[in-house]
């Protein structure tokens, strides 16, 4: 089923911007496109972002596990490294913490009417790409390659069926979801 | 156009909801920094730059790796996501707790 549909540019595109207008429709409306939102979540004062964000990663793995199952979907792993993947993280998360935007959240605030996020945070990170451009053939040949754990998932690392991660993962992150609640928070 | 549609479906959101508001300085910013504009574009811009990078140094942001990938069990996905709010958290935190009065 979703194997043809990668083999179909246009339909792909147009399915893209479908998902797209929903996926902003409910971030704008879970308040995930609010800087204060955003900014309460990392100085700790309210928790709206990692509610949506553990509630979305809960029922997504255990639909595309399921899938995967039935044979109708597969992973998409990205390969990584410690020097790629968390040396890029931390930097990403002192950007994080300066705008008050992810990448996705700042188009919803554009959307929403945020003149700063267009003209400051947008900006910036087209010229933060052209940045790492310039920079990407020195850091491929160097620290990209430190700590290279390549395609893995945790079911893989521990060796064993996926359903053993992902039962004890989603009753985790339920019973964490429910304790924040409780909370306040 | 997934991102195009972030955009539009966030306007049609706030447009519906009438929180649609052509604004430069947050709430929280202003109540902390002030309302200069310029201070709030400033910060921004550099966060923006810091974030492109860091973006593409990690193969990722908060939607791809902090949701996508982490619900898929991905290892180097949960590692981004811990550091994505790491920085974040520890950035905010001394920006508005020490920078400020």
């Amino acid at each position: 089923m979703l194997t043809t549909l990668h083999t179909r540019k246009g339909l792909q595109l147009g399915l893209g911007s479908v998902i797209g207008i929903v996926f902003g429709f409910l971030l704008q409306k879970g308040g995930a496109t609010k800087y204060d939102v955003i900014i309460g979540q990392l100085l700790l004062s309210d928790f709206i972002v990692v509610k949506i964000m553990l509630s979305a990663m809960v029922m997504g793995m255990i639909g595309v596990y399921f899938f995967r199952g039935l044979g109708m979907a597969w992973l998409h792993s990205k390969p990584g490294s410690l020097g790629s993947t968390v040396v890029g993280g931390l930097i990403f998360g002192v950007g994080f913490g300066f705008l008050g935007y992810c990448p996705g959240t700042m188009a919803g605030a554009v959307g929403q009417g945020s003149l700063v996020a267009l003209f400051g945070g947008i900006a910036g990170m087209l010229i933060g790409v052209g940045l790492f451009l310039g920079m990407y053939p020195k850091l491929e040949r160097g620290i990209f390659n430190r700590g290279y754990f390549g395609e893995l998932t945790l079911p893989q690392l521990l060796k064993v069926n996926p359903w053993w991660v992902i039962v004890p993962v989603a009753i985790g992150v339920t019973a964490l979801l429910y304790w924040i609640d409780r909370s306040g928070l | 156009m997934l991102v195009l549609g972030v955009f539009i479906g966030a306007f049609l959101s706030a447009k519906l909801s009438g929180q649609f508001q052509g604004d430069w300085v947050p709430t929280k910013w202003a109540a902390t920094f002030g309302e200069t504009p310029f201070t709030r574009w400033i910060v921004t811009l550099i966060g923006g730059i810091v974030m492109g990078i860091g973006a593409r140094w990690a193969g990722g942001c908060t939607s791809s790796h902090g949701i996508s990938g982490t619900l898929q069990l991905n290892v180097g996905s949960w590692l981004a996501a811990m550091c994505f709010f790491i920085g974040g958290i520890a950035t905010a935190m001394v920006i508005f707790k020490v920078f400020t009065r």
